[in-house]
């Protein structure tokens, strides 16, 4: 369980994200949702460790990992996927997805090939994403909706108990993102799930909850249908209504 | 980073035994030659491990080198049991102690910090009577070496350096199948990523740093027995960019690239003033025409 | 005598400074190059030397050490435009370790053509008559006109590069240029116009360097190595792309290194380079970096 209280983080003048609280928890899918410039990739990064907060706290299964870097929060069980597709395209499918799950791994002078958990860990993602059969291929050779489950099967194979999901359908069509949508509802039922994403009718089909976020703060909170129903969230953000 | 195909295997083992039988048809001036390139190669080898291996360029690599080859004029003539290991122990704890400071950085000022790391290193041995001098000493081999006659001592140290090569060859084949060398490799594809992993890549590159320091005080250590004679300029930034050339030059992209690139450069640098006097013109044309032109290195050819 | 050692520590301390600020004309051009182009340039100690030769060669031709000032300027300058524009352009896009090469290679060139058009020799360059005299500062201690010249000089220079940077559009443009490389276009900056701007400033700079110095240290092959490393150490000291941190940052290494030259020359070198572990292990990003 995850657990942000009174986030805040300034760049400069600008304050991105201010004084947002929120729980991540196993079996619930948590969505955070707002216009451009809202401040939800600063929340993301607030949580994987690639940023510091200016204030407030973030304890992970009661422990406060505020000040733990990005390496050793993905050690402590946060793992996260990348908005733009940030993996090794010369490198295999499975190399990419082995290098994740062999952090886990002691005994660093074993021969790669001869270990056989972080192989059986990564083929275990790549079947549990979808991508079983193209182990041995480049990464590069992948399709924009393969590289997306990729990033997602990355993420899973250090396994996490937090997972932070940037906008994984970023770029995808419709044809592309059913499998992950249906993918995303699946991982909530065994980790806590953080799912950042644009596409309203996503969100609104997966989370148990929902986050507004506007000018770094939230707006409203609940659940997808009382956010649905929500005016103040409508003006704000949707603009007209989805019936 | 590749290994060579299993073509290209045999053709470093056919190498490798052309050179061992050079004693038989060989001059004792060629042999000679044949060991400054087989002593390049496992510099350029040792630097290998972190450009090709972890993506990372340093200048102080010769000061490494020249730590190894120091520590046998230090330590006086002893036997080659006591002077490998103390060069490589040597070599390996200043590499550590300057990993440690200069990884803190990254790209510009990595290359930068250990640029002038390098250059420390320099000065200790050429500003300092540490090393006897800023004209170079000559080395007191240990007493074995006059057991040998004079005229064999080349094809001895031919034989000694071959030897050296190909042990450090193999233990780095084996090390980048390690679960260590896929790390690196990682590193060097996508280290952010390798981050987000949860990998400990600060520790992971200091690791290959050492390391890489301990094998190119090997190096040193082998020239300083073969030539008996070293210089403070062996720790010059410029033999830095000698070796890093020497791994462009084969190939970046495989580890058996330097031993091909560092054969080329011997070669060249024999052959070149066959033709000019203007040294420095061909080395800048070889350097530019390498990086501009040789995609893949000499051992791309042909894959 | 206690005046011959105060007046031994002053000229010293004054050498320091006077040599601090020709690397702070060095290594400002470096910062900046690094910082608004993130492109390495080894081959930077080489403007120096020829800059120094130049002056030399014109100083020979016109009889006249006055010309060779501008003259290293205006060469500067059109020798970094065209550096700029025929390789350095493609040079950004590569490698490291390519670039490593591709500027060691133009040392190499450097060299060899200095050779071809002038020579290898080490010559002396006379100190303008106007200034080859010794001024009393303090008690029994003069130093000479020439040095002081050539402090105020790289004063007046570095306080023009301040006025610049700090005060005109195109130094604003810079700045952010060097805070932010990658966000040079969507800022709506010209970023081909920045590059060569910097670059033919700071190979003038260099240049400029080598002519000033050519009086005091002669001019000899490879002259520009000593100014290289430590330029790499005034950029590291003082933080990539601020020219506050090269000024004082040069300052400082070169007291450090003429004071340690002149008392405990075998530490120089050394504690030089020991200044910037130190600076390392406190503050990787610079001394005077901001943030």
């Amino acid at each position: 369980m995850m657990d942000a209280r009174g986030l805040s983080r300034r760049f400069g003048g600008l304050l991105a994200v201010s004084d947002l609280s929120l729980t991540l928890q196993v079996g619930e899918l948590h969505a955070v949702i707002g216009p451009n410039g809202a401040g939800k990739s600063t929340l993301v990064n607030l949580l994987a460790g690639e940023l510091t907060p200016t204030e407030g706290s973030i304890w992970l299964n009661g422990v406060d990992i505020a000040a733990l870097d990005t390496e050793r929060r993905a050690r402590a069980g946060v793992g996260r996927t990348f908005q733009r597709t940030n993996l090794m395209p010369e490198l295999s499918v499975l190399e990419n997805v082995r290098l994740a799950a062999q952090v886990r791994s002691g005994g660093i002078l074993r021969r790669a090939d001869r270990v056989r958990p972080p192989i059986e860990d990564a083929l275990a993602a790549l079947t549990r994403v979808g991508l079983r059969g193209t182990e041995q291929n480049a990464a590069g050779t992948l399709s924009h909706g393969q590289l997306r489950q990729l990033e997602i099967a990355v993420a899973l194979a250090g396994q996490p108990s937090v997972l932070l999901l940037d906008e994984p359908l970023a770029g995808s069509g419709a044809e592309d993102a059913a499998p992950l949508v249906a993918l995303m509802r699946d991982l909530s039922r065994e980790h806590a799930v953080l799912l950042v994403e644009h596409d309203m009718d996503v969100v609104f089909a997966v989370a148990d909850v929902v986050t507004v976020m506007v000018d770094g703060r939230m707006l409203a909170r609940g659940t997808p249908g009382e956010i649905r129903a929500s005016a103040a969230v409508r003006d704000a953000y949707l603009g007209h209504v989805v019936a | 980073m590749k290994s060579a195909t299993s073509r290209g295997n045999t053709f470093l083992a056919l190498a490798g035994l052309a050179v061992a039988s050079m004693p038989f048809w060989a001059t004792a001036y060629h042999m000679q030659l044949a060991s400054t390139a087989l002593i390049l190669s496992m510099f350029a080898l040792s630097l290998q491990l972190l450009v090709g291996g972890a993506g990372l360029v340093s200048l102080a690599h010769a000061g490494f080198f020249g730590l190894g080859a120091y520590t046998i004029y230090l330590l006086g003539p002893v036997s080659i049991l006591i002077s490998l290991p103390v060069a490589a122990l040597t070599a390996g704890v200043a590499a550590l102690g300057i990993g440690a400071l200069a990884l803190r950085t990254s790209g510009f000022f990595f290359l930068m910090t250990t640029l002038a790391f390098g250059q420390m290193l320099f000065f200790l041995f050429h500003d300092t009577p540490l090393g006897g001098g800023l004209d170079g000493v000559f080395i007191q081999r240990p007493d074995t070496i006059w057991t040998i006659s004079k005229a064999q001592r080349p094809t001895v140290f031919l034989l000694l350096n071959l030897s050296v090569l190909a042990a450090m060859y193999a233990g780095l084949w084996l090390l980048m199948r390690t679960l260590f060398g896929r790390a690196l490799l990682g590193i060097r594809a996508n280290e952010h990523r390798m981050r987000a992993m949860g990998h400990p890549v600060q520790r992971l590159k200091l690791a290959a740093f050492t390391v890489a320091g301990m094998l190119a005080g090997i190096a040193g250590h082998m020239a300083a027995l073969t030539d008996a004679f070293i210089a403070p300029d062996l720790l010059g930034w410029h033999r830095s960019a000698e070796a890093l050339l020497a791994i462009l030059l084969g190939g970046i992209g495989f580890l058996h690239g330097p031993i091909l690139g560092a054969f080329a450069l011997t070669l060249l640098e024999e052959l070149s003033p066959l033709i000019t006097e203007r040294q420095r013109l061909v080395e800048g044309a070889v350097i530019l025409a390498a990086v501009l032109l040789l995609r893949r290195g000499l051992a791309g050819i042909g894959r | 005598m206690q005046n011959a050692g105060v007046s031994t520590f002053l000229a010293q301390l004054l050498n320091g400074l006077q040599y601090g600020l020709l690397l702070f004309l060095i290594g400002s051009g470096l910062t900046l190059i690094f910082g608004v182009m993130r492109v390495i340039n080894l081959a930077h100690g080489s403007l120096f030397m020829i800059g120094a030769y130049l002056a030399y060669v014109v100083a020979g031709w016109t009889g006249s050490f006055w010309f060779a000032l501008p003259a290293a300027i205006s060469g500067g300058i059109l020798f970094g435009t065209f550096l700029e524009a025929a390789l350095f352009r493609r040079f950004r896009d590569r490698e490291h370790l390519d670039q490593v090469l591709l500027t060691f290679a133009l040392i190499l060139i450097f060299e060899e053509a200095r050779s071809i058009l002038v020579d290898n020799q080490f010559h002396s360059v006379a100190v303008p008559e106007l200034l080859d005299f010794s001024i009393p500062i303090v008690g029994g201690f003069a130093y000479s006109a020439y040095r002081l010249a050539v402090l105020a000089v790289c004063l007046a220079v570095a306080g023009l590069m301040v006025l610049v940077v700090e005060r005109t559009n195109i130094g604003a443009s810079i700045r952010a240029a060097a805070e932010n490389p990658e966000m040079v276009g969507l800022l709506g900056l010209d970023a081909r116009r920045i590059h060569m701007l910097v670059f033919a400033a700071g190979t003038a700079l260099a240049m400029l360097a080598g002519a000033l110095a050519a009086p005091l240290q002669s001019v000899y092959p490879n002259m520009g190595d000593g100014f290289l490393i430590l330029s790499f150490i005034v950029v590291v000291i003082g933080g990539l792309g601020s020219i506050g941190g090269a000024f004082w940052a040069a300052l400082l290494v070169g007291t450090i290194d003429t004071l340690g030259k002149a008392y405990v020359p075998q530490l120089a070198g050394i504690a030089v380079c020991g200044l910037m572990a130190l600076v390392l292990l406190v503050r990787p990003s610079g001394l005077f970096a901001r943030g």
